[in-house]
């Protein structure tokens, strides 16, 4: 299997605890700061690994989400008229998202709808799988409880028992598309009692952090992989004489990449036009108004990490500032113009980079 | 057939004067009413993730198993009476603990007086000569302890309380007790306008109060930690609940190091100073460099930092010197020995196996005794004589014959019972009662404690890990 930072799980992230001497770079003073508005000094540092714990809550939760949110549209996709090559494209497609085509493989061999989904449903093997990703938040959740409030470790917990329940009863086959619709609302309402109930306090901030890092690389991978399914080169030369037979297809392909980030309705209200494809590649990295984008991610995470930033923190913050001014002040013709994978490609070891400088900074660090 | 108690029932058509109220109300109470309600509360502690891990089990799937605790409905009801003397007993008994405790690591007077046997001391694996003249603060060694009581049925049909066993180490269960409650009072608020029960919910205050009060003296305002050994620790529920509570960090071995002769907490600003460690790990695996060098769940030089009395452990290293079921024997000499007091509390009569004509009298009555392993715990290695087999004591005779120091016999009690809503309904089962002792700058305690309860009909073992329950306890106000 593919190890990259992504794909760091909750079993495989063995760390040795950081030695002291990290700590003695540290300042020892300012343990207080007071509140803009409200003046009560406020105790702000909390303990690493509680911070590590918040931190991959949120990410596994996201992943979740954006895995149901694949796994609905390719599901979607299927149930209309296409030839068998194109389904098959689609499922290859979701593996190699998430870097899973190797592991399928070897362990499922052929390509098919139904065990895709099991892959990625319920497989207690495979990292990425919703029951895996359900299951390391729920756990994540359980080591930082106290630290939670109690609506927040409640939904964590009866997302998890939910689930279990669901699958043993056949859920996601009997409904998939309500199984994932469901998953998809846990994970509503998982960053919803957060942001509901918790104090706005480091804790939080690490929450958010994991949330939209983890978001950013989703969204990201989503474009890449979908705008490579289709083999015809959109954005090269191949694209001036891009006949009109394909347009009906790229309608359907298009309007299911937005979907999968519930983008469609976004995107009439934006740009009240036909769907285009330079269209919805800007809508999804650089409008700041879209939730899902790469540069409201890149907002998010910038804003967070530097409520908690701490004396070892300045690369890694100035990285996630350089990210985010690069998505604010691009233009989709200079991207398009690079090429959108390699642009892609870069965004996500960026993406990579600076996950690993904030556990190296913050939290437990990651083994490399 | 030997005469019983209830707490409840008199004889099957009266019923105990602190019991008639709840009655009342419990023979208004459809049974599916009733059925429902111990759902809803299953349903709420599995939601809650009131759980506990069963060591070495797994699921299927390789995860471990998570468990609920059985909770019964039916509460397990206290007089006043009855619990202002236990209440006293309790504060002079866990007084003279510790008490002892600090004797025996410091001039050792008991010994002296040929009260305690010095190799009963000096042989039990449990002594820590790390601790011989450490002065800890206020001199409490055993800050929370859980004292297992029972009540015994006596040949004219009345009951008697005895100690079964002192936990001085890391007494668990109280998060039940104060769960228990809160269920309790979700789900039947109405018994709660009708009865006084006195209150248990402050025992997270009393705890901090008491742990501040134990901070190394130079300290104004001390940092307080829980140390757990982490979420696949069967208490761990209780740890995080317990640190929650208080509003203090949870933290796990790594998180701690040691610098400069005190001890920090690694946070996301830099380290931070920890002065009193609530600390739910044995003192085996709390410091490898002093104690078992392979722990990964303590804090190595932790021992150090604390003999120079810069951070403070509750409990103190080396309190399982006075648990062990080979010093229980002597507490009551220990309680006119320090106090010059009678004692209030009873001990249940103990045959110390390792002389000889104790042992002759068990080995010739092993199939009406309970013998117990002196360093058991948690209802292993122990034989329940009246209930085993002529194989299982043959066996158990064999090890207590190879190693007859290692055991202890008592009567076996006829435990009360307590009427226990079962599959087949209402029936009565044996329970036990565990109080929390808090010893701070005065000793504490919340009314009651947790009832646990033993599930299968005729069983004596209350323990979790073996199919006990658990009931809401209610000391009534006067």
């Amino acid at each position: 299997m593919e190890t990259t930072a992504h794909l760091a799980t909750w079993a495989q992230r063995s760390r040795p605890a950081p030695p002291a001497v990290e700590f003695e770079r540290s300042r020892a003073g300012t343990l207080h700061y007071t509140h803009p508005t409200f003046g009560h000094p406020t105790e702000t540092r909390m303990l690493s690994r509680t911070a590590d714990h918040l931190y991959w809550m949120a990410r596994y939760m996201e992943r979740a989400e954006n895995t149901a949110r694949m796994l609905d549209v390719n599901y979607q996709t299927s149930l209309m008229p296409q030839s068998a090559d194109a389904a098959e494209k689609g499922w290859k497609g979701l593996l190699s998202i998430s870097e899973l085509t190797g592991d399928y493989v070897k362990r499922y061999g052929g390509v098919n709808a139904r065990a895709v989904m099991d892959y990625m449903v319920s497989d207690a093997n495979n990292p990425s799988s919703i029951r895996c990703c359900l299951m390391a938040a729920r756990e994540n959740a359980r080591a930082v409880r106290g630290t939670l409030t109690t609506e927040v470790w409640e939904t964590q917990n009866q997302t998890w028992l939910e689930f279990q329940r669901m699958v043993a009863t056949g859920a996601f086959q009997r409904d998939p598309g309500a199984a994932f619709e469901w998953v998809k609302f846990r994970s509503h309402l998982s960053r919803g009692v957060t942001v509901g109930t918790m104090l706005q306090d480091e804790a939080f901030h690490f929450l958010r952090i994991g949330s939209f890092l983890e978001r950013a690389d989703n969204t990201a991978r989503l474009l890449d992989v979908k705008f490579h399914a289709v083999e015809s080169e959109f954005f090269g030369p191949a694209a001036a004489n891009g006949n009109g037979r394909e347009i009906e297809f790229d309608f359907y392909h298009w309007s299911a990449i937005l979907r999968s980030v519930s983008g469609f309705e976004v995107y009439r209200k934006a740009y009240r036009n036909v769907i285009q494809p330079e269209k919805v590649a800007e809508l999804l990295i650089l409008r700041p108004d879209m939730p899902r984008s790469l540069a409201a991610c890149m907002n998010e995470v910038v804003t967070n990490l530097s409520m908690v930033a701490n004396e070892q923190s300045s690369e890694t913050l100035r990285r996630a500032g350089r990210l985010r001014a690069d998505l604010q002040y691009g233009r989709i013709d200079e991207i398009l113009a690079t090429g959108l994978h390699a642009y892609l490609t870069q965004f996500l070891e960026r993406v990579g980079t600076l996950g690993l400088g904030i556990s190296r900074d913050f939290l437990v660090p990651v083994e490399a | 057939m030997r005469p019983g108690f209830d707490e409840m029932q008199v004889t099957n058509d009266t019923v105990r004067e602190h019991y008639r109220s709840y009655q009342r109300w419990l023979s208004l109470q459809p049974q599916d009413v009733m059925r429902s309600r111990r759902e809803e509360a299953e349903m709420i502690f599995r939601r809650v993730g009131i759980t506990f891990a069963v060591y070495g089990a797994k699921d299927e799937d390789g995860s471990g198993t998570e468990r609920l605790i059985p909770f019964d409905l039916i509460p397990r009801v206290i007089p006043a009476d009855e619990w202002g003397e236990m209440e006293r007993g309790l504060h002079q008994r866990v007084t003279a603990l510790n008490r002892f405790i600090h004797d025996v690591y410091h001039e050792q007077e008991i010994i002296r007086a040929d009260i305690v046997p010095a190799d009963q001391i000096f042989k039990n694996a449990q002594f820590r000569p790390e601790m011989m003249g450490v002065d800890v603060p206020g001199g409490v060694y055993s800050h929370i302890a859980g004292i297992d009581i029972v009540r015994a049925a006596n040949p004219d049909g009345s009951g008697t309380y005895y100690v079964l066993e002192d936990n001085l180490r890391v007494p668990s269960g109280v998060s039940y007790m104060l769960e228990n409650r809160k269920m309790m009072m979700r789900l039947f608020p109405d018994l709660f306008s009708e009865n006084r029960v006195a209150p248990v919910a402050h025992y997270p205050d009393l705890l901090l109060e008491t742990l501040r009060a134990v901070a190394p003296a130079s300290v104004n305002d001390p940092t307080v930690v829980l140390l757990t050994p982490g979420m696949y620790n069967s208490a761990y529920f209780e740890h995080a609940f317990l640190a929650q509570q208080m509003g203090i960090e949870l933290v796990e071995g790594k998180d701690l190091f040691v610098r400069d002769n005190f001890v920090y907490m690694r946070t996301t600003q830099g380290p931070k100073r920890v002065d009193v460690v609530y600390r739910r790990l044995d003192d085996d695996f709390l410091d490898p460099l002093a104690f078992r060098a392979d722990s990964t769940l303590g804090c190595a030089g932790l021992l150090s930092v604390y003999r120079a009395g810069n951070v403070t452990l509750a409990n103190a290293i080396g309190t399982g010197v006075a648990d062990d079921k080979s010093i229980y024997p002597y507490v009551p000499k220990m309680i006119e020995f320090y106090l010059g007091e009678r004692p209030i509390l009873k001990n249940v009569p103990t045959y110390l196996c390792r002389e000889a004509s104790d042992l002759q009298y068990v080995l010739e009555h092993l199939g009406e005794l309970v013998v117990k392993e002196v360093h058991g715990a948690g209802g292993y290695g122990m034989l329940v004589g009246p209930a085993s087999t002529k194989d299982e004591i043959a066996d158990f005779r064999k090890a207590l014959e190879a190693n007859p120091s290692g055991y202890i016999a008592q009567p076996t009690l006829s435990l009360s019972t307590c009427p226990t809503f079962v599959d087949s309904g209402i029936a009565p089962r044996h329970i036990d009662l565990r109080p929390f002792v808090l010893s701070g700058k005065t000793v504490q305690m919340v009314p009651g404690g947790l009832t646990r309860v033993a599930l299968k009909e005729g069983s004596l073992v209350v323990n979790s890990s073996q199919g006990g329950g658990t009931k809401d306890t209610w000391v009534l106000e006067a």
